[in-house]
């Protein structure tokens, strides 16, 4: 299954490995910096719904 | 219905929620099937052997590196001229997925290289104005760290954008204007002679729709990060005056 890369076996992997680490990397600090700022903004809203409530009560 | 009124947020992040897993499914699909079939199912070039299965990792890359700034540009103008929050966001957003493409370019670049030109690196009009552009990007994106407010950032962020942007064309067009160095022309054209073999181009052609659906995805993704980022900042703020 695998083509024969022969002599040019090292640039085509490299190039698809060193592609492959880099959006990763970008794809997986984007999902890390979304799931700390939603959970930042919840308990962010969450404090600022409660201040409201206790001033209207 | 005007296309700004997705410079208001509530409606960027009601909209971007419907499109982005459309977007990530389509990005997805598109990927799998370009790059697989690129690597698995492609001929060896009779000149350059297996190293053509890299066009599709470097010329995606590459337009999308140039393209990202291109999309920069334009947003950092409606932020000079109309003060759109969104579009300054967006093109905040943008700057390390364009980093990200710039980066894989030059690395590629230079694995395909070594082979067909004897060297890993060469200062070629071409290669040369990528490698400013990164550095461009990298600036852009450390500009945006360094400065406090977010408003005065943008600002300075927009015109370092415009400035740059004479590399992001210089980039694209080098081969062009100097009729030297050892980067070839665009692999895609609309003239018969110059664009790649029909057996290469149908899944490069596909693995940059995939590029440009990564791109969209990813950027609809962080605007919406940094759109709910700002909105921490304002209800921190107005805790403390609280």
């Amino acid at each position: 299954m695998m083509p024969d890369l022969g002599k040019y076996a090292f640039a085509v992997l490299a190039s698809y490995g060193a592609t492959i680490v880099l959006i990763g990397a970008l794809v997986a600090l984007s999902f890390r910096q979304r799931a700390r700022v939603k959970k930042t903004l919840d308990e962010v809203e969450a404090r600022a719904a409660a201040q409201t409530g206790k001033n209207d009560g | 219905m005007s296309i700004w009124e997705y410079a208001n947020p509530k409606k960027f992040m009601q909209t971007s929620a419907w499109a982005l897993p459309w977007a990530l499914a389509a990005t997805v699909l598109c990927l799998s099937v370009g790059l697989i079939w690129g690597f698995f199912f492609t001929p060896d070039d009779y000149k350059q052997g297996a190293t053509v299965k890299i066009i599709y990792l470097h010329v995606p890359a590459a337009m999308m590196a140039i393209n990202a700034w291109v999309m920069m540009l334009v947003a950092s103008l409606i932020w000079i001229v109309r003060r759109h929050h969104v579009s300054a966001l967006a093109a905040k957003a943008a700057a390390p997925v364009g980093l990200t493409f710039t980066l894989i370019a030059l690395v590629t670049g230079a694995l395909w290289g070594q082979p067909m030109w004897g060297t890993w690196w060469a200062w070629d009009p071409r290669l040369t104005s990528f490698l400013i552009l990164c550095l461009f990007y990298m600036g852009y994106i450390a500009l945006w760290s360094a400065v406090e407010d977010p408003d005065t950032a943008a600002d300075l962020t927009g015109v370092l954008c415009i400035v740059g942007s004479v590399f992001a064309v210089l980039s694209r067009y080098a081969v062009n204007f100097w009729n030297q160095g050892l980067h070839q022309g665009a692999s895609l054209s609309m003239d018969a002679k110059e664009n790649v073999s029909d057996v290469f181009w149908i899944p490069l052609v596909i693995c940059i729709a995939g590029f440009i659906l990564l791109f969209v995805t990813l950027v609809l993704m962080r605007t919406r990060t940094e759109i709910r980022a700002r909105r921490v900042a304002a209800l921190l703020a107005r805790e403390r005056l609280a």
